[in-house]
């Protein structure tokens, strides 16, 4: 197959020219970013503080009373309600009085003193999955804190881990359910814009005509492909860009690891994302279909990428499932340099998933796009 | 001999209905070829499936003599397309219209520079280089449209009803083109509803429903029919309407 960059270069210019006479494409390529950052930045925040917490203390001694100060101080749970027996605690929380329970085993003080690991029980009321992360996380922190602490007074400073709370989790030591939330919605922002920009490309050119006119020109599959892929990889990246200083900057975010490495990852991202948009736009008889579609693209995609619902809890088969969408790896990515600080060889195998994906996908498109009216 | 243009047997089939039933003809190279017909009789689909737009289900084809079934890069360099509909971007100017396409046919900054010159002088469309095309009114349009399928020279001009709907001056004056171009030597199929452009056409094909009936030069055609009729200087159109009116008796 021939390849012309002067070609290719005139559907660059074309598309850019197309795009700043369009106000509605504007409108999704700057407002939609900031939009949605803030709605669900804030959206998401909302619920972290002021936990109703049931408590149900088997403990007598000062120890528990202590830990459960530290609960209280960390101004993310409120103790409303007492329990005196398990049944008490899921009462509580299966009627919505509480969002939460701290269990406190009898042996707690005893063993603290004694230096042997204590163990608490936190019940979370799973029906709302995002809050209910947050929770994990908010505890998870406040134990943490409260270990340090003994630590800090027991004579014993061997003792490995006093407090034992299961359901910790380790990353967003900050336990703000925005620094946790914002990376997944920056993959998830940059999904979804480029989807709707994409997923139009081919099919508005079938639909007003001037397809015809182009695909009686020499322009070769690939020439066209790449032209009218590279204009969305500058946009997508000018998102990106947006979406990291709104996040770093007006949400305070700390970025751990390398932003070099995070917009590199992003620019892999974007051939997949908008890969699928062309192939949406090159099988899509009418914009309308190409719009269902896409629609249909994204709902999952937020669903089941882990941004929503963490995909450890997913069932076996929807987690599978998650796997093909390339949103999956790049919310890992995003995670995973934002949050954790990873490098490169952390991220290796998503790297190459994310290469083949947008190969595969884009040639895919290519191959599906036929030089015909119909 | 040589053709611009063969066609043999070309069929094309729309599910159960034939849109096009068998057709051949040749065009000659540096002819001025007419093909007329009543609205739905297969003109556009014929060059449709000349222009490799869509395939047809039966029937060869070859133009700048080369097959249309395997050598459509190598055809698409060699032709200019206007189709029926407006097809250039409404939402671009004048002159990034020209400039896209001709960065699409691969033509160098110099060249495209000159050809857009000669292109914008041709069109009457100097001063107008930054209007937004869908601006411009009908007859500035279509010359536009013609502009831009001849920015890279083509040897071969398909021109699908270029004056619908155009005033008679600007048909006028995109005759003219026509005549201009087909001097220097471009071979050209027109199709039109006007028989007054039709009667400046070297050769005359008549489709009606998917079926030749006739091919010939505009005065045979008339002899044609003052043979089967009685009237003593017939014009095109009563050609045209004789044709269908003794057709539609079938
Ligand atoms: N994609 C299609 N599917 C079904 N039928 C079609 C399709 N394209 C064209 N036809 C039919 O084929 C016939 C020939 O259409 P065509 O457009 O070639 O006619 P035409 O001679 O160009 O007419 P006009 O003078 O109105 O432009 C018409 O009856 C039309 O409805
Ligand atoms: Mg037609």
């Amino acid at each position: 197959m021939n390849f012309n960059v002067k070609r290719v270069l005139a559907v660059i210019r074309k598309e850019f020219y197309q795009i700043k006479r369009d106000k509605r494409t504007i409108a999704i390529i700057l407002l939609m970013p900031i939009m949605e950052l803030l709605l669900f930045g804030y959206a998401a925040s909302t619920s972290v503080d002021h936990i109703s917490t049931v408590v149900f203390n088997n403990d007598m001694g000062r120890e528990s009373q202590e830990l459960l100060d530290g609960f209280t101080n960390s101004q993310y749970f409120d103790i409303d309600y007492i329990a005196y027996s398990m049944d008490d605690v899921h009462h509580y929380i299966d009627d919505g009085y509480s969002k939460a329970g701290i269990v406190i085993p009898p042996e707690f003080s005893e063993n603290i003193k004694s230096g042997k690991t204590a163990q608490i029980q936190l019940v979370v009321d799973g029906s709302d999955p995002t809050s209910a992360q947050t929770i994990l996380s908010s505890a998870g922190g406040v134990a943490q804190a409260m270990s340090v602490e003994i630590i800090g007074d027991n004579a014993i400073k061997t003792m490995p881990q006093p407090l034992d709370l299961r359901s910790r989790v380790w990353y967003n030591p900050d336990m703000s359910s925005i620094n946790f939330n914002v990376p997944g919605l920056i993959g998830v922002i940059l999904q979804t814009v480029t989807l709707m920009l994409t997923s139009f490309s081919i099919v508005r050119e079938r639909e007003k005509g001037t397809m015809e006119q182009l695909i009686v020109t020499p322009i070769s599959k690939m020439e066209l492909m790449v032209g009218k892929i590279i204009p969305y990889v500058i946009i997508g990246f000018i998102d990106i860009i947006l979406a990291l200083a709104l996040s770093v900057f007006w949400f305070k975010v700390p970025v751990a690891g390398s932003i070099g490495l995070l917009l590199f990852f992003s620019v892999i991202f974007l051939f997949s994302a908008l890969g699928v948009g062309l192939l949406i736009s090159t099988i899509s008889k009418s914009q309308l279909q190409a719009m269902q579609l896409s629609m249909f693209m994204i709902m999952p995609n937020i669903l089941l990428s882990g941004y929503m619902f963490p995909r450890e809890a997913m069932p076996k088969v929807i987690q599978t499932i998650s796997n093909i969408f390339p949103l999956t790896y790049f919310i890992k990515v995003l995670r995973g340099i934002i949050l954790k600080g990873n490098g490169f060889s952390s991220l290796k195998n998503e790297f190459i998933i994310l290469v083949i994906f947008g190969i595969a996908v884009l040639a895919m498109a290519t191959f599906k796009f036929k030089k015909k009216i119909y | 001999m040589e053709y611009a243009i063969e066609i043999e047997n070309f069929t094309k089939k729309f599910g159960k209905f034939t849109a096009v039933n068998d057709v051949s003809f040749k065009v000659k190279k540096g002819e001025v070829f007419g093909f007329l017909g009543p609205n739905g009789s297969g003109k556009t689909t014929v060059i449709r499936m000349l222009m490799g737009l869509i395939s047809p289900t039966y029937g060869k084809g070859k133009v700048a003599g080369f097959d249309i079934s395997k050598d459509g890069d190598r055809i698409r360099e060699k032709i200019g397309y206007m189709s029926q509909k407006f097809s250039l971007y409404e939402d671009l100017t004048v002159e990034e219209n020209l400039d896209f396409y001709g960065g699409v046919y691969g033509l160098s900054k110099k060249l495209l520079e000159k050809k857009k010159k000669e292109i914008l002088k041709m069109a009457d469309l100097e001063g107008r280089e930054k209007t937004i095309t869908s601006n411009l009114s009908g007859g500035w349009k279509q010359r536009l449209a013609l502009g831009c399928s001849i920015i890279h020279d083509p040897e071969i001009l398909f021109l699908d009803e270029p004056t619908g709907g155009v005033d008679p001056l600007a048909r006028r004056k995109f005759w003219d083109l026509i005549y201009k171009l087909s001097q220097n030597g471009v071979t050209i199929l027109v199709t039109t509803h006007y028989m007054d452009e039709a009667e400046h056409c070297n050769t005359i094909g008549f489709i009606y429903y998917g079926n030749l009936l006739t091919l010939d030069t505009p005065n045979n055609m008339k002899k044609y029919v003052i043979d089967g009729h009685i009237k003593v200087k017939p014009s095109l159109e009563d050609v045209f309407v004789f044709i269908v009116n003794k057709e539609g008796t079938i």
